[in-house]
């Protein structure tokens, strides 16, 4: 009785997941411009959105941003994280609150803190900007990855290293790089995926010098249905299966 | 010369940390007190014209919209993901990978694209009605979309996965054997949840209320696309007084306020959290 319960509770959930995704990719490939009835199957979308020059050019910006800022983020973030876990240091607590403090405070308010800086210090909004915002927003998120795999580890590796006589920068980089890889490749992963998603803290930061992704969807779709979005909602989705499917793998890997 | 290793590491760090995140919030604090221009964001004046504007009747009751919407969908999350944590947190383990994989695939997916989703499926013409109609269960369409309806199902949809991965956290390292032995000792299932899985599962609960209530009030594309110009929440008001009508002060305002509340509820969480594991000891 219970466990019917329970196959029917994840069945309604996932229904109301799914449902709208669904939607998207069976839009994605159906004739019907507004999509209100099955018209039969069509790829027209797909070269429609290839088409679409603005929409192209913001998803090049978007992967461009992403690629950098979700680099960056992890070697910043994986620096930051085995220095909190390393060192004892004035402000080390400071600094690990504002990691916290980072992370629950709303993107919004991370944005326009952000944007007040950038037009004070007269920094352009446009490509950097927005890097450097992405970056910010992401690097509590790659601490933390990062962090829960070091406190995982066995502090008398760290000893040993140094027993045997192995400098600062060689502990670092035979022993604690190569054990972190997997939480690196984990990070990276959360990054891009958090940076590619960004609505909001892209509003703020970018100029229209350089146009993004969310902000190309959102001035679009604000006018009604456009299929080329349906199409790209379609490359998205399964970009996202395969990313959660790569990161599982790759915390099977860790757990190893 | 030797780079030193642990000082330039630290010093990135905390430079990095000072320059992206502190300063920031120390400036939009800082704009929140300054006397509002039209034409250069702000002039350097102290003024508390900001915050006595915050007093405005339609300023307070877009605050008291974005509280509603955003506990209506703490409360939803919260109802719906309580179970799903639970059952999971409960299954075999190969079989509790696939469920969070299944989870979070729709949370790796543009929000954005997911909010457009939503709008598909509430229309008049969209997919809901069509199957309403189809099953003869409604003679004409409803109308949901820009309604309140619409917004905290949007609102849901995006932050259900977190409310339930914070509580599946916590439930995960849940002893059920505390429930049996609460069983054999004559318990009812109520007082049994009661006494036991719900104090135990409190930290969950909270974390996950805290994850979904605060970002809910910012989601601004949300409230504009299944809401329209109408149901607006905090993060609309933010966005238009930075980037439409160039009112930073009174922006920096309504932020200060958000994160006050932040501030507050984080201070509650402590404080329940305090009073529970005291309790339970007692």
């Amino acid at each position: 009785m219970m466990k019917r319960f329970q196959g029917l509770y994840y069945a309604f959930v996932y229904f109301f997941l799914y449902l709208p995704i669904v939607v998207l990719v069976v839009n994605a490939v159906n004739s019907n411009r507004y999509g209100l009835k099955w018209d039969g199957f069509t790829l027209k979308w797909f070269s429609a959105m290839l088409q679409n020059d603005g929409l192209m050019e913001a998803a090049g910006n978007s992967m461009l941003i992403a690629v950098s800022s979700a680099t960056l983020v992890t070697a910043l973030g994986g620096i930051s994280a085995v220095v909190l876990y390393l060192y004892r240091f004035r402000g080390r607590k400071i600094i690990s609150g504002l990691l916290m403090i980072m992370m629950m405070i709303p993107d919004i308010i991370l944005a326009i803190a952000m944007l007040v800086l950038f037009i004070l210090m007269g920094v352009p909004l446009g490509f950097w900007s927005l890097l450097l915002a992405h970056i910010t927003f992401c690097l509590p998120f790659s601490v933390v990855t990062v962090m829960s795999r070091l406190q995982g580890l066995d502090p008398s590796l760290l000893d040993a290293a140094r027993d045997l006589g192995a400098s600062e920068s060689q502990t670092m980089k035979r022993v604690v790089f190569p054990l972190l890889r997997p939480a690196l490749f984990g990070s990276w992963l959360l990054c891009f995926t958090l940076s590619v998603d960004d609505v909001i803290v892209s509003s703020f930061v970018t100029g229209p010098s350089f146009d993004v992704l969310p902000l190309k969807i959102f001035s679009m779709v604000k006018v009604g249905v456009k299929p080329e979005v349906n199409a790209l909602a379609a490359v998205f989705i399964l970009g996202s299966i395969l990313l959660v499917i790569l990161s599982q793998f790759l915390t099977k890997e860790q757990q190893k | 010369m030797r780079i030193n290793y642990r000082n330039t590491t630290i010093s990135l760090v905390v430079g990095w940390m000072a320059v992206f995140s502190g300063i920031p919030l120390l400036l939009l604090l800082g704009v929140s007190f300054l006397q509002p221009d039209q034409q250069r964001y702000f002039l350097f004046n102290f003024s508390l014209t900001a915050y006595q504007d915050l007093l405005d009747p339609g300023y307070f009751q877009v605050f008291l919209r974005s509280m509603y919407y955003a506990a209506t969908t703490t409360c939803i999350c919260l109802v719906v993901g309580y179970p799903f944590a639970w059952f999971t947190s409960r299954i075999a383990k190969k079989y509790r990978i696939v469920v969070l994989v299944l989870l979070m695939i729709p949370f790796w997916t543009n929000s954005l694209i997911r909010t457009y989703a939503v709008r598909l499926l509430l229309g008049t013409k969209g997919l809901v009605n069509n199957t309403l109609l189809a099953l003869g269960l409604i003679d004409a369409p409803i109308r949901m979309m820009y309604t309140d309806f619409a917004v905290v199902l949007g609102l849901v949809y995006l932050m259900l996965p977190f409310m339930i991965l914070p509580l599946y956290a916590n439930m995960e390292k849940f002893d059920h054997r505390l429930v049996e032995a609460a069983r054999d000792l004559g318990s009812t299932g109520l007082t049994t949840f009661r006494k036991i899985i719900f104090p135990l599962t409190l930290p969950g609960i909270l974390a996950g209320c805290i994850m979904v209530f605060v970002p809910a009030m910012g989601l601004f594309y949300v409230a504009f696309l299944l809401g329209g110009a109408k149901k607006n929440l905090i993060g609309n008001l933010i966005q238009q007084k930075f980037l439409i009508s160039q009112n930073w002060p009174l922006g920096a305002a309504m932020s200060v306020v958000l994160i006050v509340m932040m501030i507050l509820m984080l201070g509650c969480y402590g404080l329940i959290l305090k009073r529970f594991s005291t309790a339970g000891r007692g």
